[in-house]
């Protein structure tokens, strides 16, 4: 019988790590998929960083390089400066990107620097436990914010999408979330548009993905999904923030 | 080619291309700016890549990258500059990445000066970053010398998968001198296929390759770590360099000394012996490995009284001297750290306290 789905050449046979629920899974495979589809395994790197995802190299079948916590940005900056060729991108959770890597992504995109990031979004640090992340929700409980998120104290959420299409340079930025099929299917186009415009020579693009940590929320998987629809969507607007269009038509 | 006279920043950075390394990351600092103005012209020039990055953070981190995927790499910086990446330089240790690193001291700690200074030596020879690593480290104390131990440091760094470190003051980075670049220094890059993530297409292989430090097995971490010790190990059986001066004599003094301050120290030894009095140097060339064996012979002749070792800095080698006398010798230590350079006269006032 003829198989009609199939695992993804560009992810191994290892089973991950993640918990029970949790969305990586379904974002390494839009990642293999889309590598897969553009016949670009042979010449991609990707980049691990600190967090729940430091391990994804194991789950991947082509070349990866492990950053230090957040810099992952200025890893890629170095491949793709001496080795234009490859198709390089950073995978990279929000208290990675978005508290201690802040500097290092916003120079990286501000420079064009023609590698993709993803970014996956769940509101919390997942690797260490569940401390409270600068894209915490206002209220929101974590292990540092037991009370929960007081803006009085420590700001607002950080919408790093709105944040980084604010520059002038960067090429294509956009919110996609993972939540039901139908996100899923939208977050696939988009991350198959950003690898698709690195391998055109167009400069930095960032696929922000809306996420949930189901072990960190203390929520099910289901309750999860809900609870970031009701959430998360209101707050962290999907969307296409900037496009290439939009920098050519400057 | 005949010898021309350069800036010791400006020699550096030639230094390196004509290494074979064209691919440069940066951030400004004093006293090494010059180094990074130097190659965004001459980078364009001969092919190669020059990026300013936001800070040394992400330069350390841009240099893990390019050489993760397999390039010749390198960036100069200062004291400061240095800290900063030190985070990087930990990681580069750990995924054995071979990447050159130029550190024009100055003084400290904080901000300190931005006049010349050892006062590095620790963070270079005994870590900065955390964990247990080494860099190999050179001294140079001209700019001729600068640019040879530059173009020795890349296939250094190739042979042991290790980052090297030529530690200079601000010296050597903002004087003139006449250099000549040894075309024989030039070096190939070596194969780095079997471990560098430089697509899989590119070396014809269906196998990843990962660059990485983390080991969360202690049996794995303990492993790697004994790979990397195996390797210092033969930095310190292969890689010892140093320089002897008056050493055929009945010296009475065995002075210890590196970089800029040996040049003071060899006017000094000229001029005791002018007055009659015999003084010898050693000057370590490799700061790691040391010259501990050299040291501990020199300092054991039977004329010798004592071992001086005369430092920019508040004493810092002299605890590896220390080491290396082993008792044999009284160690006595001379420095400063604001940034003057002690005159001979000075330092021969010193010597004859000892007596």
């Amino acid at each position: 019988m003829a198989k009609t789905f199939k695992k993804p050449e560009a992810l191994s046979d290892q089973p991950t790590h993640y918990c029970p629920g949790c969305t990586h899974g379904i974002i390494h495979r839009l990642v293999a998929e889309v590598i897969d589809e553009l016949g670009i395994r042979g010449r991609t790197v990707g980049i691990s960083p600190v967090g729940c995802a430091v391990l994804a190299y194991n789950y991947f079948t082509f070349d990866f390089q492990e950053a230090a916590h957040g810099r992952a940005p200025a890893v890629a900056t170095g491949i793709k400066r001496v080795r234009p060729d490859l198709i390089v991108f950073t995978y990279q959770g929000d208290g990675d990107l978005a508290s201690i890597g802040m500097g290092e992504i916003i120079h990286a995109a501000n420079r064009g620097e023609k590698f993709t990031t993803i970014f996956v979004n769940n509101t919390v640090y997942g690797m260490t436990g569940g401390q409270m992340a600068p894209t915490t929700l206002q209220g929101q409980r974590t292990t540092t914010s037991p009370a929960g998120r007081n803006v009085e104290e420590v700001g607002m959420p950080v919408k790093m999408a709105e944040l980084i299409s604010a520059l002038e340079t960067p090429a294509y930025i956009t919110r996609q979330a993972v939540l039901k099929p139908k996100y899923v299917v939208r977050a696939k186009k988009a991350i198959k548009k950003a690898f698709q415009y690195q391998l055109e020579g167009r400069c930095f693009s960032l696929v922000e993905l809306v996420s949930t940590c189901p072990t960190n929320w203390g929520l099910t998987p289901v309750e999860s999904i809900t609870w970031a629809e009701e959430n998360m969507l209101p707050y962290f607007k999907l969307g296409e923030y900037k496009t290439p269009d939009e920098v050519e038509e400057d | 080619m005949g010898k021309i006279l350069m800036k010791g920043n400006e020699a550096i950075g030639e230094a390196a291309i004509r290494a074979g390394c064209l691919n440069y990351f940066a951030y400004p600092i004093t006293p090494q700016s010059e180094v990074a103005e130097y190659l965004s012209r001459r980078m364009p020039e001969v092919g190669g890549v020059f990026l300013q990055a936001e800070s040394e953070i992400a330069v350390g981190n841009m240099l893990f990258g390019a050489a993760g995927c397999g390039a010749r790499v390198f960036t100069t910086s200062s004291s400061p500059g240095i800290s900063l990446m030190s985070e990087a330089i930990s990681y580069i240790s750990s995924a054995q990445l071979p990447v050159v690193f130029v550190n024009i001291v100055r003084g400290g700690p904080g901000l300190g000066g931005i006049l010349p200074s050892q006062a590095d030596y620790f963070q270079a020879t005994k870590g900065g970053g955390h964990g247990d690593y080494r860099l190999l480290v050179m001294a140079p104390a001209s700019v001729q010398e600068a640019v040879e131990m530059v173009m020795k440091a890349f296939p250094l760094a190739e042979k042991y998968r290790n980052p090297v470190m030529i530690l200079g003051d601000g010296l050597i980075g903002q004087m003139m001198e006449p250099v000549e670049f040894p075309e024989h220094l030039r070096s190939e890059p070596s194969n780095k296929d079997d471990w560098a993530t430089n697509g899989m297409d590119t070396r014809k292989s269906s196998k990843p390759n990962l660059v990485k430090s983390l080991f969360l097995n202690a049996e794995l971490l303990e492993e790697h770590n004994l790979v990397l010790k195996a390797k210092y190990d033969r930095m310190k059986q292969e890689e010892v360099r140093y320089e002897s001066y008056n050493m055929d004599t009945d010296y009475q003094a065995l002075i210890v000394s590196f970089g800029t301050m040996s040049r003071v120290c060899r006017t000094v030894i000229d001029n005791l012996k002018a007055q009659g009095f015999e003084t010898a140097m050693i000057r370590p060339q490799t700061l790691f490995p040391f010259p501990e064996g050299p040291i501990k012979q020199a300092a054991l002749k039977e004329s010798c009284k004592v071992v001086i070792t005369l430092e920019l800095n508040m004493g810092q080698m002299v605890e590896d001297v220390e080491r290396s006398v082993q008792g044999n010798r009284p160690v006595h230590w001379y420095g400063k750290a604001g940034g003057d350079v002690p005159t001979p006269e000075e330092v021969i006032e010193v010597i004859k306290s000892f007596f």
